[in-house]
This record gives C-alpha cells, sequence and structure tokens, in this order.
C-alpha cells in the first residue's frame, strides 16, 4: 500500500513526439483513480510510465514517497493486468497465479495458501488445474485480475482491462473490480476509454487529452462542473448538446431563443479581447417537455418550439431528437470528440438530444414545446474551450452574478 | 448429395497424395531392396529382392570407416545445431523484440550470408583452415555449418517470436521476473515448437551437406557420413560396392528420421492460444 506521486511526468518518444506533458497527479493511498480519454492521449503511456515499461523522460514518480524513476518494474512491487489479460499459455491458472510469488522465492507452502485464498476471492477454485485455453473470456479476466491481487502489491495498475468482454459481463466485471478494490484498499489506477467505467469506478476521475490533464476531480463533479468543452463533451451519454451562440446586446442568441445572462459573465464577455461567439452546452436532461413543468421550475428555465425527430422510449424516460436551426457549433475539441466517437458530434446545429420524462405524450413529426433548466447551462469560449460559466470551481448556469 | 461430393473430394486428394509420396519414395525403397540383394542378383532390375542378405550391412560396420564416420556426422551435426539454434534464438529475440541501431543491416547481412554460393568460399576456407590448423577437424566444419545455418535460425525464429504476443513478457517482468527470466520462464517455452523446427532445419543442413565436408576434411578425424560414402570400394577392386554404398545409404537416413520424430511430436501448433483474447 502506498501513495503514487506523479510530479511534471513527461514522455517524448525519440522521434520527438510528446505523449504525455507535464502530468501533476497525487494518487492517495487507497485510492481508485481512473485515467480516462479518447485514444492517444497518453494513459497507456501515463500508466506504462508508472508500471516502469515505459521510461520517463524528464519528471519525477514517487511510490510510497521513494523515488523510483530508474527502478525495473519487478523492483516497485506493483501489479498489472492487462488488457489482452497476457495470461502464460503454457501453464494452469494455478500456475499462472503462483508465478508472481515463485520469482519472490515464497515457500510452496505460503504460494499454495495465498493462490488458493485469492482464488476464493474470484470464484476461480474450480479452474485451478485448466490452462487458459479453455477458459472464458470472463474466467480469463478474473485469472488475470487473480494473478495481480495474489502477492498483495503495493498498488494495481489496469489497463482497459474489461474491454475485451462483451458487454454483459463487462458490467459484472465491473462490480466484481470496484468490490475487490475496496475489499483489498489497494490504491489502484485504472485506464479507460470508456466514460461509464470511469463515471462508475473511480473514486476520482482524471481526464486525459493530447498528453495533458484536463480535469481531475470526482465523477459527479466532473459531469456537473465540466472545466472545459472537452471535458463536457467527453463525460456524459448520450453527450451534452452544443450550440452556436452570439453575443449580442448582453444577450445571446442561439437556436433555442435569446438566452440571458448573469451579472458575472456579462463582464466577463465585456473586455475588448472578449469572444464575441460563444458555445452554448446543455446536458439531454435539463431538457424537459414544457407542459410538464410547474410554474415554479418554470422560472428557472427558458422555453422554445422546434420540430421531433425520433422519440426513443427507453421506458424509464424519452430520448427525443429535436431539429434546431442555426449555425454549428465548431471548436477543436469538439472536432477531436467527433473523430473519436467515429462519427459526427452529436452537438451542433443540426440535432439536439433531450431526455423527457416518460409520461410525457410527445410524437414524431410533430412541433413541440420544451423547457431547459438556465442554472445547468454552460457557455464556453470556442477558442480556448474555457468554461465561462464556471466560478471557483462551481458552475452556476448562465444567470449567476 | 452433398456428401458424396466431400467423398468424391476426398478420394481424389487422397489419390494424388498417394502419387506424391510414391513420386518421392520409389528411389528411397530403390536403395532399401538394393541394400538387401547379393551382389548377384543386384543387377536383376526388380523392385523386390529374390534373394534376401543382410551382409551388405555386416560389411558396412565390418569396417572402421563407416563406424567412424557416422560418429563424425553425429557429433558435428548435434554440436553445430545446438549453437546454431542458441545463438540463433538469441539473435532473433533480439531483432524481434528490440530496437537497436543497425537492426536492419544485421538482417540484410544474414540475408546476404544465406543466398551466398557456398561452393565459391570453398576455396578461401581450406586455404583459412589449412592456415589456423583447422583444416581436417571437428570445429573445421562446425564453423562454417553454424555460418551457414544462422540465417535459417534466425529467420525461422524471428518469426516464432514475432507471433508471442508482446504482453506477455511485459506481464512476466511486472510479476516479478528480470529480462532473462521472463525470457527462459516465458517466452523460450512458447517458442519451444519454433526452436524444434529450427532444430530439424539445421540438423538436417548439417547432416546432409557433402561440399564442405569433402573439401575441409582429408582423414578419418572429421569425414562425415556422406563423404565417407562416396570413398567406398569394394574388398578388391574388382568387388562391386554398390550394394555396401545402399546400405550406408538406408543407414544415413535413420537418423534423421528419429531425429525429426522425436522433434515432431513437440511441434504443436497453437500452443499460445488462450494467452491473450485473439
Amino acid at each position: 500500500m502506498a501513495d503514487i506521486v506523479l510530479d511534471k511526468v513527461s514522455k517524448r518518444f525519440p522521434d520527438g513526439t510528446a505523449a504525455v506533458r507535464d502530468v501533476d497527479l497525487e494518487i492517495a493511498d487507497g485510492e481508485f483513480v481512473i485515467l480516462v480519454g479518447p485514444s492517444g492521449c497518453g494513459k497507456s503511456t501515463t500508466l506504462n510510465m508508472i508500471a516502469g515499461l515505459e521510461d520517463i523522460s524528464s519528471g519525477e514518480l514517487r511510490i510510497g514517497g521513494q523515488r523510483v524513476n530508474d527502478k525495473a518494474p519487478r523492483d516497485r512491487d506493483i501489479a498489472m493486468v492487462f488488457q489482452s489479460y497476457a495470461l502464460y499459455p503454457n501453464m494452469t491458472v494455478r500456475e499462472n497465479m503462483a508465478f508472481p510469488l515463485r520469482l519472490a522465492k515464497l515457500d510452496k507452502q505460503t504460494i499454495d495458501s495465498k493462490v488458493e485464498e485469492a482464488a476464493k476471492v474470484l470464484e476461480l477454485t474450480s479452474l485451478l488445474d485448466r490452462k487458459p485455453a479453455n477458459l472464458s473470456g470472463g474466467q480469463r479476466q478474473r485469472v488475470a485480475m487473480g494473478r495481480a491481487i495474489v502477492r498483495q502489491p503495493k498498488a494495481f495498475l489496469m489497463d482497459e482491462p474489461l474491454s475485451n468482454l462483451d458487454a454483459k459481463l463487462r458490467v459484472q466485471m465491473r462490480t466484481v473490480v470496484s468490490r475487490l478494490q475496496k475489499q483489498l484498499g489497494t490504491t489502484t489506477v485504472y485506464v479507460t476509454h470508456d466514460q461509464t467505467e470511469a463515471m462508475t469506478l473511480g473514486d476520482r476521475v482524471v481526464i486525459m487529452r493530447g498528453g495533458a490533464i484536463q480535469q481531475v476531480g470526482p465523477p459527479q463533479e466532473l459531469y456537473d462542473h465540466p472545466r472545459n468543452l472537452f471535458v463536457a463533451g467527453f463525460i456524459g451519454s448520450p453527450s451534452m448538446n452544443f450550440l452556436h451562440a452570439a453575443v449580442e446586446d448582453g444577450k445571446l442568441r442561439t437556436a433555442l431563443g435569446d438566452v440571458p445572462i448573469g451579472e458575472r459573465i456579462r463582464r466577463q464577455l465585456e473586455g475588448a479581447d472578449a469572444p464575441r461567439e460563444l458555445i452554448l452546452g446543455v446536458r439531454p436532461e435539463h431538457f424537459e417537455d414544457a407542459e410538464l413543468v410547474d410554474d415554479d421550475t418554470r422560472r428557472r428555465g427558458m422555453e422554445f418550439t422546434a420540430p421531433v425527430d425520433i422519440v426513443e422510449s427507453m421506458g424509464s424516460d424519452k430520448y427525443v431528437y429535436f431539429t434546431v436551426d442555426g449555425q454549428r457549433a465548431s471548436a477543436a475539441e469538439l472536432e477531436e470528440l467527433a473523430a473519436d466517437a467515429g462519427a459526427d458530434f452529436s452537438g451542433g446545429g443540426a440535432s439536439l438530444v433531450t431526455r423527457l420524462s416518460a409520461e410525457s405524450s410527445v410524437r414524431e413529426g410533430e412541433d413541440r414545446r420544451v423547457w431547459f433548466n438556465l442554472e445547468k447551462i454552460h457557455l464556453f469560449d470556442p477558442s480556448t474551450g474555457h468554461n465561462l460559466t464556471l466560478h471557483e470551481g462551481r458552475s452556476g448556469g448562465a444567470l449567476a452574478d | 448429395m452433398a456428401v458424396d461430393t466431400t467423398t468424391r473430394t476426398k478420394l481424389r486428394w487422397g489419390l494424388l497424395d498417394v502419387i506424391v509420396v510414391v513420386f518421392a519414395l520409389v528411389p528411397v525403397l530403390w536403395i532399401a531392396s538394393l541394400s538387401f540383394k547379393t551382389p548377384a542378383t543386384l543387377t536383376d532390375g526388380r523392385f523386390w529382392p529374390r534373394e534376401w542378405t543382410l551382409d551388405n550391412y555386416r560389411s558396412i560396420f565390418a569396417t572402421d570407416q563407416f563406424v567412424r564416420a557416422l560418429v563424425n556426422s553425429i557429433g558435428i551435426a548435434l554440436i553445430a545445431t545446438a549453437i546454431a539454434v542458441v545463438l540463433g534464438a538469441m539473435a532473433a529475440y533480439a531483432i524481434s523484440r528490440l530496437d537497436f541501431p543497425g537492426k536492419r543491416l544485421l538482417v540484410g547481412v544474414s540475408l546476404l550470408i544465406a543466398m551466398f554460393p557456398q561452393v565459391s568460399l570453398v576455396s578461401p576456407l581450406f586455404e583459412i583452415e589449412r592456415q589456423l590448423g583447422l583444416f581436417d577437424t571437428w570445429p573445421g566444419l562446425i564453423l562454417p555449418y553454424i555460418t551457414f545455418a544462422l540465417p535459417l535460425a534466425i529467420y525461422t525464429l524471428s518469426a516464432f517470436f514475432k507471433q508471442i504476443p508482446w504482453d506477455l513478457e511485459k506481464a512476466a517482468k511486472m510479476d516479478g521476473a528480470t529480462q532473462g527470466q521472463a525470457f527462459r520462464r516465458v517466452i523460450a517455452p512458447l517458442a519451444a515448437p519454433g526452436l524444434f523446427t529450427t532444430a530439424i532445419l539445421v540438423f538436417i543442413f548439417c547432416w546432409n551437406d557433402f561440399l564442405f565436408a569433402i573439401t575441409l576434411t582429408s582423414t578419418e578425424r572429421a569425414r562425415t557420413v556422406p563423404v565417407a560414402l562416396s570413398f567406398f570400394t569394394g574388398e578388391s577392386q574388382f568387388e562391386d560396392p554398390t550394394g555396401a554404398i545402399c546400405a550406408a545409404a538406408v543407414v544415413i537416413t535413420i537418423p534423421i528420421i528419429l531425429f525429426v520424430l522425436f522433434f515432431q511430436r513437440r511441434i504443436v501448433s497453437g500452443l499460445t492460444s488462450g494467452a491473450v483474447k485473439g
């Protein structure tokens, strides 16, 4: 058990590309931290540097207060679970799990009892004498976890350990990982590109982009108070809607109508170099069918009318897609997110995703009046990506003064 | 009718296989047949000997010449194989895993050696070995064999090493293994089929070589079987050594067959299955 501290850690490859830039991160003893980001954001490289599988170009890495930059992986006393599981195919499950203990030169009895114990925790006891080839994907995954926990290391590193499982099993294993980590209380760094895993598993989430940390915080904080456009767009599913907003006469002209702005934001927009155009961000659940909103709530938001494109009923609520006019929001971050999703980003001028109550009688093809919460909207500067609604780390919506 | 067509296809392929096997085996069987014939019936042109005899076999083992050559052959081929496979494994591992300066050059040069016509090296080698006192010794043959077997070994082995998921090595390192332990306990067992395949290929190459063996040896000290065979003469100059040569030819194919059969069982494909999700 130990804390892990990354102090201005950077990784530059010989060809000059910087995979990781000045990462500062303090992971407390027993904490479960998730590194998340689109592919190529440097999260795996960061993990490999903590593991010792990649050299650190500059900066310092301390595990348990000790500088380990130049230590070999085996001297760092940390265990890693690989995306591919990396089980030794020539060994049985028992031998696989015993391997780190045998290398540590423990006596046979201790090894046996530790392996049995770990197998019991992961329900692998009946599989101990099988070879990895005769195991299912989920079982292999558990063996990989078993091999990591068996020697009680200072920390666990997990590199997308669930991404090779099918969807149902992944949800199951997610709770297994979570329970295991709580039980053992071992410091864990977990890399994933799946934002659901990031939101559900970690004590804190680190969002990375282009080798740099964008924001660190508990999942709910990242969701409610994203520091920039990238974080806002990355976290949440379906993702936040982004709309073009022009600053005119102390108001924001958007496809949803003129959005009033509070005193604090107005002051921010008064400077000579202040942006004349903003990006308005609204999460799908902050919309509601105008018919279902009571008067008290109605005052906190505003309404607009738009044609309904598609209705997806999820049972508990309805995802309703509206077509809205107006310019598409454009920023480098949004394009990057779109590229990572492998499709057109759902934010932008064409389509608006909303999550309405299941009671809503909305039908495809009709024009519908929709309310949205002004206290929950975010405003971003398209050039820097900064969230202008954020004040001392908290987001107060457009009206905040 | 699907079953019918498959049986017919199977028959057709089976027949084709039989033809190929017969075509390849007839000369071998002919030699074996000749080795059992008496001198009188040697040239009767029959495939099946009329009179069976083991005299030919007795005669080759009666002389020290053949036994001595057999010992030389086995010793030289085994030593050359062992060294070539060990060196080849190390080189192939480096080539498939590490990025070091001059890697492409190394691969290129080893390919060059493999393609170099051996016959053009025979005379210089003869001179060099005489100067160095290696002429007509075991090392005198082992060294050139290693040289020419190494490219073969490096190529075969690096193909095998490349198939082994790199994650396994990383996992071994994380589990507390040194680089050496990771190689010995995780990578090498998985590369075993590759090592055995390479060993067989190199052994056959050394065993069958005639060119180096006849140029670089002059006496029984290092003369190998293929060369010894060519020096066979009858007991008198009027005696035809054909029967004895055939018997010796049969005898020297036996070690190869044994070697292949022994290692073939270890060449199991799919040894790495289950390591990583494919």
